[in-house]
């Protein structure tokens, strides 16, 4: 029997409930099994409660949270382009001079190697706790997948093709266009996925240090100093924290759904 | 037509893939080159396109240095693989050496649709690579190699990854897309009844170092076909081939 579109689309939805389902249904279970007290694990209502919750304002938490991760999204989308970029560019002129690979490569995995958690307060001291810091944060680890990716992804042309672009007299312009970027375009696609998760991390990192005053980070800092009176809150700040990396990933995957076309060779989603 | 000639010499590299080699071959032949694996007769052919160097001894197609033969675009070369590219469709893939040769726009429109119907693939323009067979998309890399009506085709072992049937099939195909265009053939195969089927002649070559040991003339009644492989003279000079290259220490 065959199914249309919608069907499947369908028997998706209702699969993922269900997965859904079945966390929460461990979540309570082992709750109730270990005797896990709330201050280690929050009853889901509790979490989603606190979305309720009215905060020192008289603001609804749910759209106190909403506020700081729209300012989080922005800080990461911003640091996501800048860094796609950036990184881009450095794996293109890499591609293109072994000399400077060479040269540079090895400082742009020295920066990545050094913990993000030590470089942040620097930055922040250096460009101030505006949202320019953090998206400067959020580039710099979102620069570096996609450098490597692209980098291998320019050089993953199959020696056959090049032969055929010599053999046809093509241009070095003609090769690089017509050959070398669709061959790296999922690879740089499978950076970016990756990107667009950590680019958020990156924001909210560059939220912790002392005198920020908007976005998941702070309100991350601030549930953890108040952990103990109310552990929802920070469980609430986390899913919403998660929920912007995903609608990212989300985003990436699905501009790459409308560019490569040619192959069903993309993740599921 | 001009006629063509190519007188090559050469000792390559360190492990002498081809020793002393000296060709010649007319306008608008078909000739096979077949002996056993790494006698280089793939170097040999890529020595001819300019896709390597040879280490000493020249080459001369249609009075031209091979580099000014392929800047010239004069050739036209199917692999062993199809060499597709994934994200163009079909038509674009045969398109493609015309857009490389900024050849105009009416024509770029017309010409691959024209050679695609004479490879048969007429009601398959728009699918990607990986939607076709293996004998499909050898045709499509066929129809690509004739886009720009090259007047030499260079065909690295092209049916060697198919399987018999589809590749007598395909040899059928050649016999007549060769009969629309007047371009000269080099044909590398390691199948002996191939070669013979479509060749005007068949140059036989030795193991490591690759020398040519024989050059069997294909006296077959023209135009060949199905009965032609059926011919006692068919025979004859498969058999031929087999001594030479059973001779040649294959």
């Amino acid at each position: 029997m065959s199914e249309g579109p919608a069907q499947v689309r369908w028997r998706r939805r209702v699969r993922s409930l269900g997965v859904l389902v079945a966390i929460a249904v461990v979540w309570e279970a082992s709750k109730a099994a270990f005797a896990i007290p709330s201050y280690k694990l929050p009853h889901l209502y509790e979490i989603f409660g606190d979305f309720l919750r009215r905060g020192s304002g008289g603001e609804l938490w749910a759209w106190i949270m909403a506020e700081n991760a729209a300012y989080t999204a922005l800080e990461g989308l911003v640091g996501f382009v800048v860094g796609g970029i950036a990184g881009l560019a450095l794996a293109i002129v890499f591609a293109h001079s072994r000399l400077l690979e060479r040269g540079l490569l090895p400082y742009v995995i020295a920066s990545q190697t050094v913990p993000i958690l030590a470089i942040a307060p620097m930055v922040v001291v250096w460009l101030g706790t505006s949202w320019v810091s953090k998206a400067v944060i959020a580039a710099y680890l979102t620069f570096f997948p996609v450098t490597i990716n692209v980098l291998r992804g320019l050089r993953a042309v199959d020696p056959d093709a090049l032969a055929l672009m010599r053999a046809l007299a093509a241009t070095p312009r003609q090769v690089f266009l017509r050959l070398r970027v669709p061959t790296a375009l999922p690879y740089l696609f499978t950076a970016l996925r990756v990107s667009a998760t950590i680019s958020v991390v990156g924001a909210i990192i560059g939220e912790l240090p002392v005198g920020s005053r908007y976005g998941m980070g702070v309100v991350i800092i601030n549930a953890a100093q108040y952990y103990n009176w109310r552990p929802a809150n920070l469980w609430a700040a986390i899913l919403v924290s998660a929920l912007i990396g995903i609608a990212f990933y989300h985003a990436v995957a699905a501009v790459e759904r409308r560019t490569i076309t040619w192959q069903p060779i993309t993740p599921a989603i | 037509m001009r006629s063509l000639s190519k007188t090559f010499t050469s000792q390559a590299g360190v492990t002498e893939a081809l020793a002393d080699v000296t060709l010649s071959i007319a306008a608008g032949e078909l000739v096979s080159i077949i002996g056993p694996s790494g006698c280089g007769k793939s170097t040999l052919l890529r020595i001819i396109g300019d896709l390597a160097e040879p280490s000493a001894g020249e080459v001369s197609v249609r009075g031209k240095p091979p580099r000014q033969a392929r800047l010239d675009r004069e050739y036209g070369i199917v692999f062993q693989t199809p060499v597709l590219y994934d994200w163009r469709t079909v038509i674009e893939n045969v398109r493609l050496p015309m857009e490389l040769a900024g050849r105009p726009r009416a024509e770029c429109l017309t010409r691959p649709a024209t050679l695609l119907r004479l490879v048969g693939l007429d009601g398959f323009h728009d699918h990607y690579p990986w939607q076709l067979s293996g004998g499909m998309q050898q045709r499509v890399a066929i129809a690509r190699a004739l886009a720009l009506a090259p007047s030499i085709l260079l065909m690295d072992e092209p049916f060697g990854a198919l399987d018999e049937m589809t590749r007598e099939r395909l040899n059928a195909e050649l016999l007549e897309v060769r009969r629309e265009t007047a371009a000269t053939v080099l044909f590398v195969t390691h199948s002996i009844a191939e070669a013979v089927f479509l060749s005007t002649r068949v140059v036989v070559m030795t193991p490591r170092p690759g020398r040519i040991t024989r050059i069997v003339d294909v006296d077959l009644p023209e135009p060949r076909g199905e009965g032609t492989r059926a011919l006692p003279r068919f025979f004859e000079l498969v058999t031929a081939v087999r001594d030479a290259l059973q001779k040649a220490g294959a």
